[in-house]
């Protein structure tokens, strides 16, 4: 593993401090405001979680950064150069791994990297020699010649990833990386970018899984009808917005309504169900269980999940 | 939305024109048969079988077999259909099912050079298709060289105006199937009614008039006096046509991909 002195050596070219830099960045589909004049940064070596429900904005923003929509207002910066100008340049520097498949069907799993090389006008030999890299990496150097459509959907999302990285990418921009992944694959995605994290890589990462966004990222944002809602370090956010533990009660009673609120601690009535924010460290979910309900009552370590969805509320999206 | 766009091209179409040519080179044995058979077939059909019933025609003032007639202008119909459906099925279903544009405009690549890659490789497949065609035909003695051999500079020129109206239509059709209204009122009739199987003289005047608006009329009117070696600096007005037919279709199809792709 590198450190982070010969990372900014080899690996940047690029000094400063921040590799993204949106201001008032805007983006409008007709009428409709997808992205409200949002500003954020991205420092190198970072990786930097852009969280939100389904039509939060989150990948109309990456799109923006990687050079694929057109911004509407604001201004852009990647690497320190204007997007709207330099995008050739920037776009040789990042990996991107979009949401939706876009692996070429028609081409086996070494062609799809070779010709991804190719776009990037990487010579032959050197294509080759990175592709091989990243199959091991990827650990998919068995199925060299296979067709894509033969692979399971855990090894097509690595392959992705392989081929994000065939241009040695100072950025790399993950969207919704693990969407639809069975476990053993997720956590598979998680071990590889944990690794190259450790090789000092800036990653941009949208998500709607909180468990990724607390285990990959170093800061994120919330974002909502194109808003920023937070921003901080996850486990920061957990502690300014939900304190330390959570108390879920089934099938709350009205005594028990009425303890909660002469207590004063924030909650959510949901009906059936009560969910209590508190720093207790366990005299309260003993009064609770003690004198309101023998079953049906938890206390758990507050997660990014609970700001998350104390944040953007909990009704259905889409 | 009226956003405006610098045209930016540079010679990495080229990567585009690679990744078509790399998937056909896996296929080549198959995609070869087609131009192969095609006019074997239509020679055969039209040239024997029909030839007994029509004779030899008048064409241009002098006598020709009727297989001399439309041997040329099968080439014509293959340089057409070729770069067409190339640009409008074959890139409709890399830009809308497997996503192929989308990954390419993730990478330095421009939408521009995406689109002209494709348009440039529906000509490439107009070329080859014409050189196979003419090693089939000539094989019959139907093609006078060297004046014949200007049919492969023409095919590329002939696939660049198809392949680039093709690309306009695949800038807006909603679905695939949309793509029988252009090969059912413009691509169909073109093939039956440019001078093709029967000369225009035997048309109406006005629908001869009509005839001078399809880009097939001129290709298989070149095709013809290539093949028979009649060279002369009329043929100018029909190569500029197709120029023109190519200057306008060519930056209305990357408008209309933009449009399309980039939101």
């Amino acid at each position: 593993m590198l450190n982070p002195e010969t990372v900014s050596e080899t690996r940047t070219h690029f000094s400063g401090q921040y590799i993204v830099q949106a201001e008032n960045l805007l983006k409008k589909f007709g009428d409709f405001v997808a992205v409200n004049r949002i500003s954020f940064q991205v420092a190198t070596g970072e990786c930097f979680g852009i969280l939100g429900p389904n039509g939060a904005g989150k990948t109309t923003t990456v799109r923006m950064v990687y050079g694929f929509s057109p911004m509407s207002g604001g201004s852009l910066k990647v690497f320190g150069l204007d997007i709207s100008r330099d995008w050739r340049q920037i776009k040789s520097r990042i990996g991107v791994c979009q949401q939706e498949n876009s692996l070429d069907p028609d081409l086996t799993v070494l062609q799809n990297l070779e010709v991804f090389a190719r776009y990037f006008d990487m010579p032959k030999k050197e294509a080759r020699k990175k592709a091989m890299e990243l199959l091991d990496f990827i650990a998919l150097n068995h199925r060299l010649n296979a067709p894509v459509t033969e692979l399971s959907g855990g090894m097509m999302r690595r392959l992705v990833l392989a081929r994000s990285l065939i241009n040695n990418p100072d950025l790399l921009i993950l969207d919704e990386p693990t969407t639809g992944l069975d476990p053993q694959s997720r956590h598979q995605m998680w071990d590889r970018l944990e690794e190259l994290q450790g090789k000092g890589i800036s990653i941009l990462l949208t998500t709607h899984y909180m468990e990724e966004a607390s285990r990959l990222c170093d800061r994120l944002i919330i974002i909502d009808h194109g808003l920023i809602l937070v921003e901080g370090k996850p486990e920061e956010l957990i502690r300014q917005h939900v304190g330390g533990n959570v108390i879920e009660i089934a099938g709350p009673t009205n005594e028990l309504r009425s303890f909660i609120q002469s207590h004063q601690l924030p909650y959510e009535d949901l009906g059936h169900r009560l969910v209590v924010y508190c720093e207790d460290r366990g005299e309260l979910y003993q009064r609770i269980t003690r004198d309101f309900c023998t079953e049906g009552c938890v206390m758990r370590l507050a997660t990014l999940e609970d700001v998350f969805l104390k944040l953007t509320g909990r009704e259905l999206r889409e | 939305m009226t956003e405006t766009f610098p045209i930016r091209i540079s010679r990495r179409f080229l990567r585009v024109w690679q990744r078509n040519l790399k998937v056909y080179r896996k296929s080549w044995k198959i995609s070869f048969i087609p131009p192969f058979l095609e006019p074997l077939f239509y020679l055969i059909a039209f040239g024997v079988g029909l030839s007994g019933l029509v004779g030899n025609i008048r064409y241009q003032g002098s006598e020709i077999s009727y297989m001399s007639f439309i041997a040329p202008a099968l080439i014509g119909v293959s340089i057409m259909y070729n770069s067409f459906f190339e640009t409008t099925y074959a890139s409709f279903v890399r830009m809308y099912y497997q996503k192929t544009f989308d990954a390419m405009l993730a990478t330095p690549l421009s939408l521009e050079e995406v689109i002209t890659g494709e348009i440039v490789w529906g000509a490439t497949k107009s070329l080859i298709a014409a050189a196979i065609m003419m090693g089939v035909i000539s094989f019959f003695g139907l093609i006078r060289f060297p004046g014949g051999l200007l049919i492969l500079p023409l095919s590329v020129l002939g696939g660049l105006a198809f392949g680039s109206i093709g690309m306009f239509f695949t800038g807006i059709v909603t679905n695939i199937e949309m793509f029988n209204l252009p090969v059912f009122l413009f691509v169909t009739p073109m093939f039956l009614f440019s001078g093709t199987f029967f000369p225009l003289e035997n048309l109406p005047h006005w629908a001869q008039q009509a005839a001078f608006l399809f880009p097939l009329t001129h290709l298989a009117n070149l095709a013809r006096a290539f093949s028979f070696g009649q060279i002369h600096i009329s043929l100018l007005w029909e190569i500029g046509y197709l120029l023109l037919f190519s200057l306008i279709f060519f930056p209305l199809a990357i408008l209309k991909m933009h449009r399309r792709l980039i939101k």
